[in-house]
């Protein structure tokens, strides 16, 4: 099961009253790279929630090249890898076992040299078997990062993924993330921190009152591009 | 729905005039007289109840299935029809057993039943209430299962009154008494899907406030 | 045998996450045993037992210490909504419900393994007379009212008020076990014990349990999924 395009078509979503979404619009391709952009409470979260299958939209579609959610199944969970801002880590157990659950649960073909390679990967190779509730704030969210890079999948959802992370450790997340997307994947995330992106990304969308518009690139950099369009 | 539902509250609002006048003229039951005609009342209340139940049960198995806000309309009538019209049969009933059979509550398989069931819609209408946003889709879970239950409640509470023998008076329908009791049934079941038709239109239009508002952002 | 391989997967870390702390296991056994002891002040008059009180406590205990039991295990996967994690895994979201079946389950085993010496000692109940039935009514009455509380705690693992709310909804659906239970259990603890009775409630509770567990499984799905 693969696919080369998210596809959101005039995605809404509402909570009660309240309109998170507003007839979104947004294709993201293969070996492409999205930042979405805005203050908080801007739907953000909800977008990304949409794209892990978690959440359904009150209207508009949402397409993984041709299929929808619906259709693709547990097949299409499996080529998703999601970094939310709760971290999906289990406090009891050890980096390792978490990563080895996660990856057995994914069907994650010799999930122990996985394993390894995610924990060196992550420079938490010394700590492999100490529980995570003793981790700090930054070790958690790479290891987290791991988690949602286990199984390789096609499409990387990642909220705020420098949240927490020294100046090293966003550094290499980010040669991470380049990797990835110039080996195809399809990366959409989310942050505040324009600065670290910058230099990564493809495009930029910015969310504002539920509304997704699109920041030209060239024109002034991310931050003008962003005010412009947060302040409009 | 909305042109007949005038004509129908005024043949219902006639039929429960006339009722008390065809209640009093029906005759007396031996054993209990004057006390035995709050059954007239009594039993047409639970066959409310019971629909409500099914009903709710039958529109939270649409809405699972899918997705159809019109079905959680519907679940909600059933689940509030369920838990008022039970509440009176629970009411009615013990003033009459007070008077019939001297205590105010039995273990028996019909009451106890119906104290289950109207425990569980309850339930469903406080998990709806208090479980925050998205609680339509589990009380959904509690109808069907609530429902499901029905049979299992009713066996094992029978199964365990009959090895504790019991003696409860059951009454039997006179020959003068039966059109007495279908016109009281037939009051009631109009005035449930009275009741149905005007609770579904209220969620309907509260559902369309919320639009107005989403409607109002753009 | 992917169903099964994932409902060990996940049985299997529940198991080692249980067994580091150890926490729920210890308070729920703690709190069964403080049950059975209230209701033994409650119920004993003058040194001695009243008649047929053994089998209500012992249902009771399981009843109640389930509850807690079941919160406390989705109160867990709530916090890093690590059952979000789980339902965004390439498995059949049915199997998910059977392993967190199992584990409370084998819980609950451990509780009444602590329950059903201490009831038969403090109310002189005979409960190892016909041990064999008896294992069948509690296994077939914890495996029913599991089998709810599993679906309503994963229902209600997100919801707002679940701690009360948990009882509420559980209680009611699950009388006919407490019946079956108690009556099952009260015909092998009488004078002169009927096993018949006790096989017919067993019966019971045999369908109650297929019945339900059907049922969460075909609703487990669309009742967790927004």
């Amino acid at each position: 099961m693969d696919f080369d395009s998210l596809t959101f078509q005039e995605v809404t979503r509402n909570f009660g009253r309240r309109r998170a979404l507003n007839r979104v619009s947004l294709t993201c391709r293969s070996a492409e790279m999205t930042a979405v952009l805005g203050s908080n409470g801007a739907g953000k979260s909800t977008l990304l929630s949409i794209a892990a299958t978690l959440l359904s939209p009150s209207s508009g579609t949402i397409r993984y090249g041709a299929q929808t959610a619906r259709e693709g199944g547990a097949a299409l969970r499996g080529r998703i890898g999601f970094l939310a801002h709760d971290l999906f880590l289990y406090p009891e157990l050890s980096a390792a076992e978490n990563l080895s659950f996660f990856a057995r649960l994914h069907r994650v073909s010799d999930p122990a040299n996985a394993v390894d390679a995610a924990l060196r990967q992550s420079n938490l190779h010394e700590r492999r078997d100490d529980p995570v509730m003793t981790f700090s704030r930054g070790m958690r969210q790479r290891l987290a990062i791991e988690r949602a890079l286990l199984h390789a999948p096609r499409l990387v959802l990642l909220d705020e993924p420098f949240t927490g992370l020294d100046d090293a450790a966003v550094a290499a997340t980010r040669t991470r993330l380049s990797v990835l997307r110039d080996a195809g994947c399809i990366v959409l995330l989310t942050t505040h921190d324009l600065e670290a992106v910058e230099p990564i990304v493809d495009r930029a969308v910015v969310l504002a009152g539920g509304r997704l518009n699109a920041i030209e690139k060239g024109d002034g950099g991310l931050r003008a591009g962003y005010r412009r369009l947060a302040t409009s | 729905m909305q042109r007949l539902f005038l004509p129908l509250l005024i043949l219902v609002a006639a039929m429960f005039a006339y009722a008390p006048l065809a209640i009093a003229n029906a005759p007396f039951e031996s054993t209990m007289l004057l006390v035995q005609k709050i059954f007239y009342f009594h039993v047409p209340s639970w066959f409310v109840m019971f629909s409500g139940a099914f009903l709710c049960a039958g529109a939270s198995v649409v809405y699972l299935a899918k997705g159809s806000k019109n079905a959680d309309h519907y679940a909600v009538t059933g689940a509030e029809l369920a838990v008022v019209f039970g509440l009176m049969g629970l009411i009615t009933g013990p003033l009459w057993a007070r008077k019939a059979w001297g205590v105010w509550w039995e273990w028996d398989v019909k009451l106890t039943l119906a104290l289950v069931v109207w425990l569980t819609f309850v339930a469903y209408l406080l998990l709806r209430r208090y479980g925050g946003p998205g609680s339509e889709k589990l009380a959904a879970g509690v109808g069907i299962f609530g429902a499901a239950n029905i049979p299992f409640v009713y066996y094992s509470v029978n199964w365990w009154r009959t090895i504790h023998p019991k003696t409860t008076v059951v009454p039997t329908l006179g020959p003068g008494m039966r059109g007495t009791f279908w016109f009281c049934v037939l009051a009631f079941m109009l005035l449930m899907v009275l009741i149905i038709a005007a609770r579904v239109r209220l969620e309907r239009q509260r559902a369309r406030v919320d639009e107005l508002f989403l409607e109002l952002e753009d | 045998m992917n169903f099964v391989r994932v409902v060990w997967l996940v049985v299997r870390k529940d198991l080692l996450v249980e067994l580091r702390s150890r926490e729920i296991l210890y308070t729920t056994v703690f709190f069964a045993v403080s049950c059975v002891l209230v209701f033994a002040f409650g119920f004993v008059r003058e040194g001695q037992a009243m008649d047929d009180v053994g089998a209500g406590i012992l249902w009771i205990a399981v009843a109640f210490s389930g509850t807690l039991a079941l919160g406390r295990a989705f109160e867990r996967e709530r916090q890093s909504e690590t059952l979000r994690a789980l339902l965004l895994a390439p498995v059949d979201r049915p199997a998910l419900y059977v392993a967190k079946l199992i584990g409370v389950l084998t819980l609950m085993t451990a509780v009444e393994i602590v329950v059903v010496p201490l009831v038969a000692l403090l109310f002189q109940a005979p409960l190892f007379r016909h041990l064999p039935m008896l294992l069948g009514l509690l296994l077939a009455g914890t495996v029913g009212f599991t089998g709810v509380g599993t679906m309503f705690g994963a229902m209600l693992a997100r919801a707002r008020s679940r701690d009360v709310l948990l009882p509420v909804l559980l209680y009611p659906i699950t009388i006919p076990v407490i019946i079956a239970g108690v009556r099952g259990t009260s015909a092998l603890l009488q004078a002169d014990p009927d096993p018949a009775i006790a096989r017919a409630w067993l019966s019971l509770l045999i369908s109650f349990d297929v019945v339900f567990i059907t049922l969460a499984l075909w609703t487990f799905e669309p009742v967790m999924t927004d």
